[in-house]
């Protein structure tokens, strides 16, 4: 099944026709209407009637977060603030967060977006849908819950942290359908099986995202539950969950062209890469009004392929996710950058110390622990003072990035010492 | 009046302790007692030696983290409740106890013990003035 024929199946030559026509009215809007654009193309002598089509993009420069960073919190807003309906935002890497805005038409188009991928998931307003993403300024839960209302389905806000509530209602309510990070879908499972309840259950399709997950992982989802997996993709500076998702042959993600424009780059020269070169995935949204974005750099590392999908739809497809050309990880679904632990750690005692941020992944929930050497400036002869170091670490560490990490404090020099640039992390989940 | 102790921050894994031993002894200090805290994950080892800041030395120079720190040292009789005598004292005045270990037990009647107060001045001038005996680190070396 398909959401939106029209647009999901229309002709290559069609579809770059209206790429084209959107994206040269964007170009025109935010040199228009947001300073930091008109002043980045200005720079480079280049005028809104330069860009002619989809043939032009590459002429563009491009957006990266610290863009978004700088003009915190609504500088590259491209509408007045009144006509923004909703904010959302994610934890930055200087303590500012990423702010982005939507005005009511962009909610619509959100909640398309996210009805086309519930649709490649198999889902129908005939769901019970559960939404188990964390609501609230991150963009996963009301993203996915706009969208399973906006196609009809019965929506259940779920939210995440009590499991045992999320599985009681499933059984209750005889729920069909789940939208949640793969983690956690996983653990839901352990849970089910532990409990007996895996044929009290009447789940049959989840869409899963926001955080990397292998193949290996949706067979292991698929095999516990009985269930059909989908790889939802999203980032909330381009929109959030919904800008691309995989069908049910499962080759790749179907990305809402129509909407987006993605591009490959390489991350060292920053040129597009041949078709089905892996590079640095790039967006341009070309209908977005609150918060439109010129070849925003996603730092995610993948492929396209533009060949027509045995589902009938024409729309290009990005293959599962390679890795990042930053040092982002995505923890719980939480985006952190070692360069905010250490901004944390310098808060405790204003020094950093040496440190090892350790990620794992223990029952299918991730883990994070950072390992502090304990030196001159971080010693106590007294437990409790150690103990109440940990914990102040552990508090500014969770108010820095909304997680709480395991501290261990380690004897000096027991972390590594590389040549060159510091081993800040050592991610011992395998996830690509 | 103080007594110096030497606090080493050691991570629970195999043949740590034997290295911090085998530093001080390499450095030729002596040690007269030692206490270790343990939690899961690592340990505190407070130790009472002949030359604390020697030893400290050798530690910082092997890359362990330790500390010097302030204690005191209470030379007791060796009979049923000299102990709580003292410490009773010390509850009175609302002086907690962070820890506390034994160093000594003499042939002539006598025990000493190590004591770490939440204020250790405060904590001395009441022990002294009810007439207990603190002892220095030279004092206990020639116990």
């Amino acid at each position: 099944m398909i959401w939106n024929e029209k647009m999901e199946t229309m002709s290559r030559e069609e579809l770059t026709k209206l790429q084209s026509e959107r994206l040269v009215a964007t170009v025109k809007r935010v040199y228009e209407n947001v300073p930091a654009y008109r002043a980045k193309m200005d720079a480079i002598g280049l005028k809104p009637e330069d860009i002619r089509g989809v043939e032009d993009l590459s002429k563009l420069p491009f957006t990266t977060k610290a863009d978004l960073r700088e003009n915190y919190p609504f500088g590259l807003f491209a509408v007045p603030q009144d006509e923004i309906v909703r904010v959302h935002a994610s934890s930055g890497t200087t303590g500012k967060p990423t702010v982005v805005g939507y005005t009511e038409n962009d909610i619509k188009m959100w909640s398309e977006c996210v009805a086309r991928c519930m649709t490649m998931a198999g889902i129908t307003k005939k769901d019970i849908v559960q939404v188990a993403y964390g609501y609230g300024l991150f963009t996963g839960g009301l993203g996915a819950h706009y969208g399973a209302e906006y196609m009809g389905a019965t929506t259940v806000p779920m939210g995440t942290g009590n499991t045992q509530k999320l599985i009681t209602l499933m059984k209750d309510f005889g729920a069909t359908a789940i939208a949640c990070t793969p983690s956690y879908l996983l653990h839901i499972a352990e849970v089910l099986k532990e409990g007996g309840d895996l044929d009290k259950i009447k789940l049959r399709a989840a869409v899963c995202g926001a955080e990397p997950w292998t193949e290996e992982m949706r067979h292991q989802i698929e095999a516990t539950l009985g269930i059909d997996a989908h790889d939802i993709y999203g980032l909330s500076e381009v929109m959030g969950p919904g800008v691309a998702c995989d069908c049910s042959y499962h080759n790749g993600l179907h990305v809402c062209e129509d909407h987006f424009i993605p591009e490959i780059i390489s991350p060292t020269t920053l040129e597009p890469v041949p078709e089905g070169e892996t590079g640095e995935l790039v967006f341009t949204t070309i209908t977005k009004e609150g918060l439109p974005l010129i070849r925003y750099r996603t730092r995610d590392l993948t492929s396209i392929t533009y060949e027509k999908c045995k589902c009938g739809r024409t729309t290009c497809r990005i293959s599962r996710f390679k890795g990042r050309s930053d040092d982002m990880l995505i923890i719980r679904g939480v985006n952190v950058f070692p360069s905010q632990v250490e901004e944390a750690l310098l808060q405790v005692d204003g020094v950093s110390p040496h440190y090892l941020i350790v990620v794992d992944r223990v029952n299918n929930l991730d883990t994070m622990e950072i390992m502090v050497e304990v030196d001159e400036k971080f010693f106590s002869d007294e437990i409790k003072g150690l103990e109440a170091l940990s914990k102040k670490i552990a508090k500014a560490v969770q108010q820095m990035i909304g997680l709480n990490a395991k501290i261990k404090l380690v004897e000096p020099r027991t972390i590594e010492r590389s040549m060159g640039k510091a081993v800040r992390v050592r991610d011992n989940r395998k996830l690509v | 009046m103080q007594a110096k102790q030497l606090s080493v921050f050691i991570e629970n894994r195999e043949g740590r302790l034997d290295e911090v031993l085998a530093v001080i002894k390499s450095a030729g200090v002596n040690i007269l007692s030692l206490s270790l805290a343990d939690t899961s994950e690592y340990g505190l080892l407070r130790l009472i030696v002949n030359d604390p800041a020697a030893a400290d030395a050798a530690l910082k120079t092997n890359g362990f983290s330790s500390m010097l720190t302030g204690v005191l040292v209470v030379r007791l009789d060796n009979k049923v409740g000299s102990l709580q005598d003292f410490l009773g004292i010390l509850a009175k005045e609302k002086i907690n106890l962070e820890y506390m270990y034994g160093l000594t037990i003499e042939n002539g009647g006598k025990a000493s013990l190590v004591i770490k107060a939440s204020d250790l001045d405060k904590a001395a001038s009441i022990l002294l003035k009810a007439g207990a005996e603190l002892l220095s680190n030279e004092d206990i070396v020639k116990l």
